[in-house]
Formats: structure tokens, sequence, C-alpha cells
């Protein structure tokens, strides 16, 4: 070891890694589930719990809300809804589960001080049928201090970055990781761990490359570390090839769903056309989900991308058009005009202010006032996120009273790794569940793994042969660089490593390329992924060369590790699937068409943590 | 670079283990230089712009540039957050300011009381009742369908 990095050692019940809404959510349940049994809960952080996850800068809708007790939907309805997006892949149970609870939770969030917009009735205020408004800037902020009032700080770990998970056999016994602040390094044993450290971001080339690399559309610090564990554990995947391309507006990625859903804004291509119009037979094609309302996203984001590929872009969202339209009911009377334009000038910039503040700044500087004039959007480059549009994540198991035996196995959210549970990002095919169904499946994983601890109440064991292991990997990075600097006049550039930042940029490079992404026109084929395989492969063997100067660096590190797991599930299973199921996130030229007598099934992928080898395979879909 | 530091309003938290900007950052980007007792910015290209450390900052002392690589010049967006409502000053390339406030939230910071006020008397894991369910959901029972 180039310097002194103490062991700590953390012994708990429950281990809750991540600081988002499902953990933030998992903190709240867990805390009262294991006062009960006398258990102990501990949260370890990679960031600060109050800004920390994809709700760090907060959100302007919750995108989730059901409104069952108050007779507006069913759950039912919902879980309709969510397997047409999808292209008919998704658990019905899981997401029956998320959005039968989900309602609980926003009423919590209002409860703690949660800013949600009212009508004049006290009625929330739908944005879409779904989705209701909010003053969001401390959405997580709120939600973070709920979860310190029930946990308590002393049991709240920050700026510690996991990075492997610990095994005892066939299940999961706790997970090291070291502190990015203090040379120490942490092992915590539990009986029970849940995974939800989010999605993956910078996986794939984004579009800006320079000082925009950040502006990502999910967080740049969101990356891939949920998948990795889960993986590395030995849980099944599903859906790792359901990745998501969020259309936005161009550059900053603000949202749009304002724009759509509440002030109804077209969007046409720079000729003029409306491509929800004149390419609506295309959704022939895509039969039966493209002929249902509302259109998946992804066969929205597919006619888009057919009037760009045929060169008329830029795409327009008309934002001065649905501004005229919705004041025009005041046009006679010059006061209501005037103070509803006001209204309506504040809500559009609130809407970017709360959630993108680069977009707000992005117009300021391109003068651009949405009354006046229409604003460009684009489709970003491609993310994992099995909360939002996307599915990808880890296999877990249904609820008892609803889900097929199939689908269940002793404990809701549990992946295939005894103990080991996700939540949010971090488990798959349960699509749609956002900032608030992440937080309520975040409290049902919580609630399923207290159970699980009551009924396994062993402390498994853990290897500390494997722990030296992994602790002297883990900083393996630091000794690389000190032992090499100094043979070049330049550290940055030396034969014998290579630094996490071109480490990422060459896997960005290999899957934009190869796999699909913004530069390939979200288009791929069998002999591009082959060639993907083996430049991940070239990769793989130089991460094992990753060098870091210091512990913010060594994160870096990992962090890229982290990714290029993300990557080759993501690859292997794209390749497995000889379809194109979801036209808008990805296309397979070489099987271009939807082909519903094979491929209506989930692809799954597993690697063995014990000969290394990874399998895909094919899962049923079974419908409630 | 994406939020800076102004060099004269910046006073390092006064000393502190760590200044408000690096308690707040989730990409872990703001550092302080403890000989000049002033926090920067390490790395601007992995700013989310999210800007979580300039609403932390006591001094105002941070502020945001947008990315060079794609933001022309000379406009700036300024969040002021207090305890209940955050103000936002927007000034155009072209001169023109526009000043917005919002609340942010409807309790006393530090009283999110974790069962909100419904009935905490769930003692079953094994049944469908989460934690103040079902009385959080406004219903009597959560819901469920016959398998």
């Amino acid at each position: 070891m180039p310097m002194n990095f103490e062991t700590v050692e953390v012994t708990t019940d429950f281990l809750i890694v991540g600081g988002g809404m499902a953990s933030c959510g998992a903190a709240v349940e867990a805390a009262y589930w294991a006062k009960k049994h006398g258990l102990k809960v501990t949260l370890v952080d990679k960031a600060s719990l109050d800004r920390s996850g994809a709700v760090a800068m907060g959100l302007s809708a919750i995108n989730q809300y059901i409104g069952v007790g108050k007779g507006k939907n069913t759950v039912e309805q919902y879980v309709e809804y969510v397997r047409q997006d999808l292209m008919g892949v998704a658990r019905d149970d899981l997401v029956y589960n998320i959005a039968r609870h989900v309602d609980g939770t926003v009423h919590l969030f209002e409860k703690w001080g949660l800013p949600i917009w009212k009508d004049d009735n006290g009625e929330y205020v739908n944005e879409g049928r779904w989705q209701i408004m909010i003053n969001g800037e401390s959405y997580k902020v709120i939600v973070a201090e709920a979860a310190k009032n029930a946990l308590g700080m002393d049991n709240i770990y920050e700026r510690i970055f996991i990075i492997e998970p610990l095994l005892d056999g066939d299940r999961i016994s706790g997970a090291v990781g070291f502190s990015v602040r203090e040379n120490k390094f942490y092992v915590f044993k539990a009986k029970a761990v849940l995974a939800a450290m989010g999605g993956a971001v910078g996986v794939f080339k984004p579009r800006s490359t320079g000082e925009g690399l950040g502006r990502s559309w999910y967080p740049p610090f969101s990356t891939g570390s949920s998948a990795y564990f889960t993986i590395r554990a030995g849980a099944e995947m599903t859906c790792q090839e359901v990745r998501f391309i969020p259309v936005r507006f161009k550059d900053a990625y603000g949202p749009v769903g304002a724009w759509f859903l509440l002030f109804k804004s077209r969007a046409i291509s720079a000729i003029g056309g409306e491509y929800m119009v004149e390419r609506k037979d295309e959704l022939q094609n895509w039969a039966p989900y493209g002929l249902v309302k509302p259109i998946p996203a992804n066969l929205r984001n597919y006619l888009g991308m057919l009037d760009c590929s045929e060169g008329k872009g830029p795409l327009m969202m008309m934002t001065n058009e649905a501004i005229a339209k919705l004041a025009d009911q005041y046009k006679d009377d010059p006061k209501a005009f005037k103070k509803k334009m006001k209204e309506l000038e504040s809500e559009a910039w609130e809407d970017f202010l709360d959630m993108t503040i680069a977009q707000a700044l992005l117009w300021a500087a391109t003068n651009i006032q949405p009354e006046e004039k229409p604003s460009e959007i684009a489709a970003a480059e491609p993310y994992f996120i099995g909360s939002h549009s996307g599915a990808s994540g880890a296999w877990v198991s249904g609820p008892e009273d609803i889900a097929p035996p199939e689908y269940f196995w002793g404990y809701a959210n549990m992946t295939t790794v005894k103990g080991l549970f996700a939540a949010g990002d971090a488990s798959g095919a349960s699509s749609h569940k956002f900032s608030s169904g992440s937080h309520a499946e975040g409290r049902i994983a919580a609630k399923a793994a207290i159970k699980f601890i009551v009924e396994n109440n062993t402390q498994p064991a853990v290897d500390m042969a494997k722990v030296e292991e992994l602790k002297a990997k883990a900083y393996a990075p630091l000794e690389i660089y000190e032992a090499n600097k100094d043979f070049t006049t330049d550290p940055e550039v030396n034969p014998a490593y290579i630094k996490p930042k071109m480490f990422m940029f060459r896997l960005q490079k290999m899957m934009d390329e190869y796999v699909g992404g913004v530069t390939a026109n979200f288009s791929t084929n069998k002999p591009s992924l082959d060639r993907a395989m083996e430049l991940l492969t070239f990769l793989k063997e130089d991460s094992e060369k990753l060098a870091a100067k210091d512990l913010h660096e060594l994160m870096r590190c990992w962090e890229n590790i982290h990714r290029m797991w993300q990557a080759e599930s993501h690859v292997r299973t794209v390749m497995f699937r000889e379809e194109t199921r979801w036209p808008g996130y990805y296309f397979r030229a070489d099987f271009p068409k939807m082909d519903e007598q094979n491929w209506l099934s989930f692809v799954n992928i597993k690697w063995d943590p014990n000969s290394g080898e990874w399998d895909v395979f094919k899962k049923p879909i079974i419908r409630l | 670079m994406p939020t800076f530091v102004m060099t004269e309003k910046c006073d390092g938290c006064k000393g502190q283990d760590k200044t408000a900007c690096m308690y707040a950052c989730p990409n872990d980007l703001m550092v302080l230089d403890k000989e000049k007792m002033k926090a920067f910015n390490r790395d601007p290209w992995a700013c989310w712009e999210c800007l979580c450390c300039a609403k932390a900052c006591p001094q105002q002392a941070m502020d945001l540039r947008g990315y060079a690589d794609f933001v022309p010049m000379g406009a700036s967006v300024t969040p002021l957050r207090g305890s209940d409502s955050i103000m936002w000053t927007i000034k155009f390339r072209d001169g023109m300011v526009k000043r917005f406030k919002f609340p942010i939230r409807t309790t006393e910071e530090g009283t999110a009381v974790p069962d909100g006020g419904f009935p905490a008397d769930q003692d079953n894991l094994s049944d469908q009742n989460l934690y103040t369910e079902p009385a959080s959901l406004l219903m009597d029972a959560v819901p469920t369908i016959k398998k």
C-alpha cells in the first residue's frame, strides 16, 4: 500500500447501499420494522444524503401518482399502461406492487413538507394522467430528512463508495468499499443488503464531449454501481438490452413532459411537418403496441428519429404556439390575459429551474423566451435506468399475494441471491416507477428484507482473506500510479497505465460506434456487436492497469469498471435478442422487425462468480 | 467551468474540516485549497450544473458559467435559497433580467416525521401493509387481486 489504509468493520443486520429515492424509502420503512424486532439498519452512500441520487437537483413533477383512493385510476390501469409502453415486456406483478403502494409514499412526501400544486378544490394538479406538479427544488432534501430522522445519523455513512459484494456461498454477507475523503477501507457485514445505487450514465458517448460532458440527462454520478454489484453477486439480471433514450430540449436536456402534457405543445420537424401525424402509418408495423394510446415512448422517439435520418432536423417544440393557445381564452380580457401569460411564463421557467438549471441558462444565453419562439428538441444518448422508460435491472421476486409461482421466491424484491434485494434503478422489468415509485419500491424491499432477516437470523460468514484481497484490488490504481508516474515527465501520458477519464472515453466510443449510439444512428447488427465484444475484452484486460493519483480518481476508476460491466451485459443481451422491439431505443439492422412469435419474452443474463461465465437465456412473460 | 467560486467572497467556510459546497456536491467535485482557504471545482467536465453547491454556499460565493462547449457567453442563472423558498435571478445574454420565486417546502426544516402523522400500528411482517398503510393510501385496505 502506498499509504496507510485503515480497515473499518461495521456489523449490522440490514445494509442499505445508496442514497437516492429508493434508499430513503427503504430507510424509513426498515427503521420501523427493525425497531419492532430489535434489528440494526445501516445506510451507506457515495455522496451525502441531502443531495444524492437522481433527484439531487430537484424535480418539477412526480411522474407516478395513481390516485386509487381518490377513485381517479385503478392499479390495473397503470399496469396496462406500463406493459404497452415497454412493448409487452414488463413484470405485471412488480409494476402492480409498486403502483398499489406509491400513493401512500406521495401522501407522506406531502406531510413531510413537499409543496404539491393544488387546484381550487384542493386536489393535486395533474400534468398528465399519472403525473402531478410540484414545487420540487427541495424534493430530495425533504425525503432525505425523513430518512435521517428515521435512521439517525449514527447509522448513515456518507462519502463511502461501495465497490464489491461479499458472499457466503449463495447468500450475501455484506459489501466493501472505500471512503472518498479519508484513507479508510470499509467492510460492512450484514444479514441482508439492499442494492439501490441508481442507473448507469456515461456508458455511451454523450452528444457533448467537451466541458458539457457532465450535462447528461440523468446524473453523471449514476455509474452502473447497482448493475455491477448485483451481477458480481451472481444475481440474474433482466432487460439489460432495454436501454432508454430520452428526447429532451437539445444540449441542456431540459424536461419536455410539462410542454407535451401540461401545455399541450406540438413537436415538428424543421421542414414543418408534424412527425407524429405524418408518420402515423409506421405505427402499424409495431402493432399491437403502436396502436395504443399513449403511444409508447420508444415509438414516439422513433418517428422523430426517422425525420432526422432523412435530414429534416432539427425537431422543434412549438412552445410559442402552445402558450398562445393556452392564453387565447383570455384574449378579450387584457388584465386576465396578462395574468395568465405571467403564470404560464413562471410555470415554464420553474419546470427547468427545479430540475435542469442548465436549460434555463441555455435559454437565457440564447435569448429564448418560450412564448416568443420554439426550441430544439433531440434524442439524447442511451441510458440504463430501470425506473423510467428503460427496464434494466436485477430479476427480483414478486409479492406473495399476486405473483405467479415462477415469479415468487420468498421475499418481495429479493434477487436470485439470498438476502440481496434491489429497488429503484437496480431492479428490472418494473419501469415507470420514477422518483415516487422508486421510494415506494424501496419501502417494499425494506419490509421484505427485515422479514428475511427475522426468518434467517444468522450472521453469514465473511471471509477476511477475501476482504484483504478486495482491499488490495480496490487500491491497486493508486499503487500503479505511484509505482510508474515518475517514468515520464507528464504523468498523464504513461505506457504503464490508463487514467479513468481516457478509459471512460474508450468505453463510450466503442459503445457509440458499435452498439447503436448517437453517431451510429442508434443502429447495430451482429458483426458490430461482435466487434464491440472484441474491444470490450481488451478494455477489460486494461482495466487492471487503471491508475489514480488520489482518492477522487480512485472513485472514477471504480465507477468506470462498474460502467464496463453494465456495458458487457448490454452487448450480450442485445446480441441475444434477434429482433427489433424498441426501435426508438435501438435498432437491430440485421433483424429490423419485431418478432412476437419468438421474442415476446424476457431476456435474462447471469454471470457466475465461481466460473466467470455468462449465461443468456429467455424467461417467459406471465400476465396477471 | 460550470460552477465557479468567487475568490473575494469565499471564506473557505472559516476553516472547518469541510465546506458547505464539499458537503453538498453529489459528484465529489468541490475541494478546499487549505493554503488559500478557498474552495474550487476540481473537475468542471463532470459537473451536472445541479447547483447544490451554490444553493448551500453561506457566502453566495458561487455562481454558474454555462458549459463553454455549447452555451453562448454572457447569461447567468443565480439561486438564493432560503428556508421555505428559492429566488432565481436570470440574466439574458441581451441584458434582460427575470426574477422568479418558488416555494420549496411547507414545513419547518428538520421536522419531517417519518410516519407523517398516519397511524403506525402495523405489526405483521407477512401481510402487504407497509408502514403507515392502509391509512396513508387513503384507503381501507391495500389493493390486491385474486390469483
